[in-house]
């Protein structure tokens, strides 16, 4: 087909001059009692996002006690001394205003979007929800219930699968990480009423606690409504043991869970690395966006584009306060299983060998320098981000300078947080698929010893 | 709340769509192919959706991968998705970077042939093969995706057939397929640009018409095989799927009003009520007080010909079986069809459609979307705008007529999703239930 059937082109264009961009600026003030609060004015719509971050995650769960922090949090709108759920559902609702909860291992969050002519009565709610929660039996039953339905859920699906067992498979068995966040069968049913109202008591106190508001609203007002709901509330809470978080497998191991006659395998390829708080940072984040955080990072183009093995492939850091998963994951077709472990393997190796291309490095840099505004376009995102701060203890200019220190780091940098945290010879490979057809296949690839579970009977199943 | 908006049309057809706002340093842009799998042939279904692939593989001027690359290295986040009856493209980049991105979309949408290769093709094919097997053959329940629709609308309907398409077809897809539809659908008559963020007008428009301009008008696309439809299905149809499933599950599908008209919002306003959030009549009913079902909501497919679908999808507690889950479900719409709904629970429907029209709002993409569709859907990207005021124009009295008239058992698709006998699976579930007697 000749070209010349096709309107022409223009030359690709340069960009233009690049607008300022800034961070909101926000106000952090604490209230004599301990709780933090940050507000952030932004006005250009008529919205609030109030965002309560405690300290009161799941690694807050004691030992036969997992899934405690989650099924506390998801309970907080069940009821409080003066409302019942549906109450509480119905004074919101009529008001448009949705409060959402979730709990991770750092912390546990409540979130409320409003407009902001209703944020009086957003905060009067959410000083109810966590300070006077009622935790009703007949809800906690509910929500253990729920529980139950979740983990039936989760244990049908592929993607859930790989997830509970690389956890489960990464981390040393003492370590809160290689039990599910949520809970198990047996943990949730010694999460009795006494229990969640004692972990509420221990660890939902002004000291553990902060406040985001940002949106329509000023500093002045935001901390007059924290004063006003929270300035009473007394009490601090015990400070949180360092939580176990060594690996449990020193050398490369292959662990195939058997799903029969499944299409695809699920995998996911990694081991412990750093914390969150951790000096090379910045490097690990432009080296994991060239490894596989981009569309067009490495693991991406050599399984998708090149290979046509998967519909995606992407590798993360896991972050959190403690040692945190990096890991590499994708779904393939049953038949490349090996070949696509061999190749992240290959990859996971090759970014180790030698520094990144430059082209490599400016799109990865150039990335996450321009992207960094549309990360912030809503409240709730800037309420999510000021979160992140308190919970890894970020300092407040953190976010002012993040794009400087982005394009701070060199291919230098690069390969050096490549060669000390990444470690092949640590590789966790989490395969749930058809052992059948795979678990030759995989074996032959010598990674490392092999074996075969089965989630239906395995004992020690997450 | 207001976006600002305004409309401008090319010689060639295309519609442009300028809304400003200069909160924050970034641009997005939106592109509405009015075209979707609606328009496959019949032996290549899930066609419209592997083009779509095919549109990110570069064009005349623009390498292999080098799309997403370009966007990306720009500081962009990008995306596409294939729909019934539209394909959209759309990217949010920093301000200063509008100028590629209208290049790069005029690019695939004027010269995308000659970046088409056999080898492209193949690869992408193996794409969409590989995603199907991941949202659909490889979940629980992904079959829904395909089998709903298959329920409810005729075989010979356009919205009958399966997005994704089946293994075969996606086998039989050929360049020539790749450049007839191109030819067909792809073309400015056929599509709607939305500009939402920060730019300048002026500049902007003539941006695009520099870079759309040249790009010829299209022979016109072939109208779509008849789309409407009775407005009820005159029956309770029924399927039930043996599945790899851990809970039963239920899909009820009623045909409602189609997107955009009188009835939609009423049917819109009864799927917040039945299952909208904790306060919904399903969550309090269902999951709360019967304890029959572990999560329950409600909600249209938002189609905007034929005949839209009215979805209610509720999934199983451990223990409680297909029969009690699909009994009491049935009960809530037989109590809504005969007893209608209160003003107070339309008042809270509109509450909370009304904060997340604003909330929604704050995403520039969003705004271009929401813009697209209506210039699409309607030739007027303003109604946007009449959005919030057309749900609360919305009485209890239209709430119920709409019940009264499409929930009754004259009117419902059940589709049902059963555990697979296996004796791995009485053995977990036996288990499951023990643990929470």
């Amino acid at each position: 087909m000749s070209t010349s059937t096709f309107p022409t082109a223009l030359p690709k264009p340069q960009p233009g001059t690049p607008r300022p961009y800034k961070f909101p600026a926000f106000t952090q003030h604490t209230l004599p009692n301990g709780l933090r609060v940050t507000v952030a004015p932004v006005r250009s719509l008529p919205v609030v996002s109030t965002l309560a971050v405690v300290d009161a995650g799941a690694t807050r769960d004691a030992e036969g006690f997992e899934g405690l922090s989650r099924l506390v949090t998801r309970a907080l709108d069940e009821g409080t001394a003066t409302m019942d759920a549906m109450q509480l559902a119905e004074r919101l609702e009529l008001l448009g205003t949705t409060l959402d909860t979730g709990a991770d291992w750092d912390s546990t969050i409540v979130q409320l979007t409003s407009l902001s002519s209703r944020v009086d009565d957003a905060f009067a709610v959410l000083s109810e929800v966590l300070r006077t929660p009622s935790f009703p039996a007949a809800e906690l039953d509910r929500l253990r219930e729920e529980r139950l339905a979740d983990l039936a859920q989760l244990r049908a699906e592929p993607r859930g699968l790989a997830d509970v067992y690389f956890s489960r498979l990464l981390y040393d068995g003492t370590s809160r990480f290689s039990r599910l966040a949520g809970g198990d069968e047996q943990s949730i049913q010694r999460a009795t009423r006494d229990e969640v109202v004692r972990f509420h008591e221990t660890y939902f106190r002004p000291t553990t606690t902060a406040l985001m508001i940002v949106g329509d609203i000023s500093v002045t007002d935001g901390i007059a409504l924290a004063e006003r709901h929270f300035g009473d509330w007394r009490g601090a809470a015990p400070a949180l043991a360092e939580p176990v978080d060594r690996q449990r497998y020193s050398d490369t191991r292959v662990h195939v869970i058997a799903k029969a006659d499944a299409p695809q395998s699920e995998l996911r390829v990694g081991h412990v690395a750093v914390p969150r708080l951790h000096d090379d940072y910045f490097p690990l984040v432009v080296m994991n966006a060239i490894l596989g955080g981009l569309f067009s990072s490495r693991l991406n183009l050599n399984l998708r584009e090149a290979h046509a093995y998967t519909y995606g492939a992407h590798s993360a850091f896991d972050w959190r306060r403690a040692a945190s998963p990096f890991e590499a994951s994708t779904a393939v077709e049953t038949g490349v299983t090996a070949a696509a472990v061999r190749e992240i393997i290959s990859e996971i190796t090759r970014i180790r060998e030698s520094e990144v291309s430059e082209a490599e490095l400016s799109l990865a840099v150039s990335y996450l320098d321009g992207v960094f505004p549309i990360r912030f376009e809503t409240t709730a995102a800037v309420a999510g981000g000021l979160a992140n701060l308190e919970i890894f203890r970020l300092p407040p200019d953190y976010f002012d300078s993040y794009r400087a220190r982005v394009r701070a780091v060199s291919a230098a940098d690069v390969l050096r947080v490549a060669r000390t945290h990444l470690d092949p010879a640590r590789l966790q490979i989490v395969v749930v698929g058809d052992a059948n057809a795979i678990a030759e296949p995989l074996a032959a690839i010598g990674a490392g010893p092999l074996t075969v579970y089965d989630p239906a009977t395995d004992a020690d199943r997450p | 709340m207001q976006i600002p908006v305004s409309t401008h049309r090319l010689p060639n057809g295309l519609v442009v769509v300028l809304s400003e706002d200069h909160t924050a340093p970034i641009v997005a842009v939106n592109l509405w192919y009015h075209v979707g799998s609606a328009n496959e042939r019949l032996d290549r279904t899930g066609f419209a959706h592997l083009f779509e692939h095919m549109l990110f593989q570069g064009s005349q001027n623009v390498e292999a991968n080098e799309h997403f690359e370009l966007v990306q290295r720009a500081g962009g986040t990008l995306n596409g998705s294939t729909w019934l009856d539209r394909t959209n493209y759309y990217e949010t980049v920093p301000s200063n970077q509008l100028a590629l991105a209208l290049w790069l979309e005029a690019d695939r949408m004027g010269r995308l042939i000659p970046g088409m290769t056999q080898a492209k093709l193949d690869t992408q094919r193996d794409v969409v093969k590989n995603e199907r097997r991941w949202t659909v053959d490889n979940q629980p329940y992904g079959s829904w995706w395909e089998k709903l629709p298959a329920l409810c609308f005729p075989d010979t309907h356009p919205f009958h057939h399966s997005l994704i398409g089946s293994m075969e077809h996606l086998s039989d897809a050929t360049l020539e397929d790749v450049a007839d539809f191109f030819r067909t659908y792809y073309t400015p008559d056929n599509a709607v640009l939305t500009i939402a963020g920060d730019f300048d007008p002026a500049d902007a428009m003539a941006l695009v018409e520099a870079h759309f301009g040249p790009i010829p008008r299209g022979a016109g696309r072939p109208p779509l095989a008849p789309m409407d439809l009775p407005p009820t299905f005159g029956a309770t149809l029924r399927e039930t799927v043996e599945d790899d499933v851990a809970l039963p599950r239920l899909f009820v599908a009623s045909r409602s009003p189609v997107f955009g008209s009188d009835g939609y919002y009423a049917a819109s306003i009864a799927a917040a009520i039945l299952g909208l959030r904790t306060g919904s009549r399903l969550e309090r009913s269902l999951v709360r007080e019967q304890r029959i079902a572990s999560q329950a909501s409600a909600f249209t497919y938002d189609l905007a010909k034929g005949s839209d679908l009215f979805v209610v999808d509720v999934t199983a507690m451990p223990g409680i079986t297909a029969e009690q889950l699909t009994e009491a479900t049935l009960r809530e719409l037989d109590r809504m069809q005969q007893e209608g709904v209160t003003d107070r629970e339309v008042a809270r429907a509109v509450a909370l459609v009304e904060t997340a029209f604003v909330v929604g709002l704050q995403s520039v993409a969003e705004r271009a979307d929401q813009l697209s569709r209506f210039a699409t859907y309607f030739g007027d990207a303003t109604i946007a705008n009449t959005q919030v005021d057309r749900y609360r124009a919305i009485s209890a009295a239209d709430v119920t007529r709409f019940a009264r008239e499409r929930l009754g058992a004259d009117n419902r698709a059940l589709l049902l999703y059963v555990p697979a006998e296996r004796t791995d699976d009485a053995s977990n579930s036996e288990m499951l239930v023990e643990a929470g007697a």
